[in-house]
């Protein structure tokens, strides 16, 4: 076999490889989440292994729905005030004419290189300190730190991107300046917001490491429940509600890549 | 670049304050409680400035293993993700169109998918009469299963699972852009293979591997879904041993010090990867300039 065409084809199973090593273990939790055994089998051969039970104990799982509701609420409040502020801070940086706007750009992205058990604690002891007790509240405030910078620095990256010349345009062209920012610039910066915004989201509902220490035994956030679950009792009820948030993350990327395609979302 | 504003009011300097609720937010929730954490774990019991809690930390033998578990476990995460995620960087480059996109996919779907699911999905795979163990022995690589759960290979392997995507996907970027000046470079110079990567594609790939590396390094030190799942209490790490002292123990002192411990190491990790990326920056512009 020729050189190249050797390369071609180890360079080829190499891909898929890795393929089979990402995906595999989403498409083992589904298959398992549809299975009949309670030993996180594989539904294999006839129908009678395969069965919908686990999704019907899903939803009889206790305290199951008010985490599930209480991580919505979280996610949906601190991805909208993100999608104010980081955007505020975009415009600011690429509009502004100040020093230091890369070291401000690098302190609001910041918060996405720290360790998230460091930041819960940090803020854990500054709630206490100012009395704050309320866990909506505090997780709100504590999810904010994480999400705004998603919103940051995607609407920046597109903001930068964007020629404001055009809002002159469509200015000579006879639109108001208020028009023409409405009409020209929110349209080519939405998808950078609706991007931004559903990973933001995605932060937060998948987050960990920050909301343990500002949640208590009476409210707990879906994946503290999660694997509170995983730790006492495991069993394919998990595999069921894990298969409704793969499909969670499918229906984010779908939509992300419909408004931006694939390669921009992959881009750091 | 155009020095059009967003209204005839808005002069350049106006403009800024807009970035002042964000940057105030950030540093009355982020910025001073990690500083007043930092304060705290050098004050002495009676107030006063005091090593105490460092001292007493890294004298004990224990705490001082864990940490060098913790350090050696992200290491061997991030030296595997280089070695699996180099090639695949640069074979999604040369690769056609569709098949960048299907590998687009396979990195960016389980990368949206919670990280608890997939830690939870390593348990099922590595568990001893597990799918894994039934590969391994179907393709006659062992006779009986391998014990790959509860110890520190079940959370390596998991671990580069979660965070080979960060590897991969700067390097890819960087081996875009370097696919065809390197082989210009290697027909002028009439280089062989080896040498043209060690003298040309790997130096001009280093950005790339600078910046996956600090990602996965970063995220890999301060785990905590992933060993609690696949490890549990027999092998700890420092996020671990962190988040037991504040939320079982109570022991604020000890907590603090493991936290700043955390906190410097992830500190040192940025500070050297944009110290590094700066670098290269200048090294790749005047050698840009030479050519």
């Amino acid at each position: 076999m020729n050189p190249t065409l050797l390369s071609r084809w180890s360079s080829r199973l190499l891909l898929a490889a890795v393929a089979v090593f990402m995906l595999a273990p989403l498409l083992v939790v589904v298959l398992v989440s549809f299975s009949n055994s309670s030993v996180f089998n594989l539904p294999t051969g006839d129908f009678s292994n395969w069965s919908m039970r686990w999704y019907t104990a899903m939803l009889h799982k206790e305290g199951l729905g008010a985490s599930l509701a209480l991580s919505v609420g979280v996610a949906l409040g601190s991805t909208a005030v993100a999608l104010v502020l980081g955007t505020l801070c975009a415009i600011a940086i690429e509009q502004g004419r100040f020093k230091g706007r890369d070291a401000l750009l690098a302190f609001l992205v910041s918060p996405l290189l720290m360790p998230g058990l460091v930041i819960g604690v940090a803020l854990l002891q500054a709630l206490r300190a100012v009395g704050l007790r309320d866990v909506f509240s505090a997780l709100l405030i504590g999810h904010i730190v994480i999400t705004l910078p998603y919103v940051t620095r995607t609407v920046h990256a597109s903001l930068a991107l964007f020629d404001m010349r055009l809002i002159e345009a469509a200015q000579t062209l006879g639109l108001s300046r208020q028009r023409a920012l409405l009409q020209v610039m929110v349209p080519a910066l939405a998808p950078a917001f609706l991007t931004s915004g559903l990973f933001a989201f995605l932060a937060s509902m998948d987050n960990y490491p920050i909301s343990i220490f500002l949640t208590d035994a009476r409210n707990k956030t879906l994946p503290i429940e999660v694997l509170r679950y995983l730790e006492e009792s495991p069993d394919p009820t998990i595999a069921a509600i894990s298969s409704c948030l793969i499909l969670l993350a499918v229906v984010v990327l779908f939509v992300a890549e419909r408004m931006v395609g694939m390669r921009r979302l992959a881009q750091f | 670049m155009s020095t059009t504003t967003l209204s005839p009011a808005a002069t350049p300097s106006r403009v800024a304050w807009l970035a002042l609720p964000g940057a105030g937010y950030l540093l009355l929730v982020f910025a001073l409680p990690l500083a007043i954490l930092l304060a705290t774990s050098f004050q002495a019991e009676q107030g006063g400035f005091s090593l105490k809690g460092y001292t007493d930390f890294f004298s004990d033998s224990y705490n001082a293993r864990v940490v060098w578990n913790t350090l050696k476990t992200a290491l061997t995460v991030t030296g595997l993700c280089l070695l699996i995620g180099y090639p695949v960087g640069f074979a999604m480059a040369r690769a056609s169109l569709p098949v960048q996109g299907l590998m687009f996919l396979a990195l960016i779907l389980p990368l949206s998918v919670s990280v608890i699911v997939k830690s939870f999905a390593w348990t099922i795979l590595l568990r001893s009469n597990g799918m894994v163990n039934q590969l391994l022995m179907a393709l006659g690589l062992v006779d009986e299963p391998v014990k790959l759960l509860f110890n520190e290979r079940g959370l390596v392997i998991a671990a580069v699972h979660v965070f080979l995507p960060f590897m991969v996907l700067p390097i890819f970027t960087v081996a875009r852009q370097i696919d065809s000046r390197m082989k210009e470079a290697a027909a002028t110079l009439g280089a062989g293979p080896v040498h043209a990567f060690l003298r040309v594609t790997w130096p001009l790939s280093l950005p790339g591997v600078v910046t996956g590396c600090a990602f996965v390094f970063s995220m890999a030190v301060s785990m905590y879904v992933i060993p609690a799942l696949l490890v549990g209490d027999r092998y700890q790490t420092l996020p671990a041993l962190m988040a037991r002292a504040y939320l079982f123990m109570r022991d604020r002192q000890a907590g603090s010090t493991m936290a700043v411990v955390l906190l410097l190491i992830a500190v040192a990790v940025v500070v050297g990867n944009t110290v590094l990326t700066r670098r290269l920056q200048a090294r790749g512009r005047t050698s840009g300039d030479a050519a």
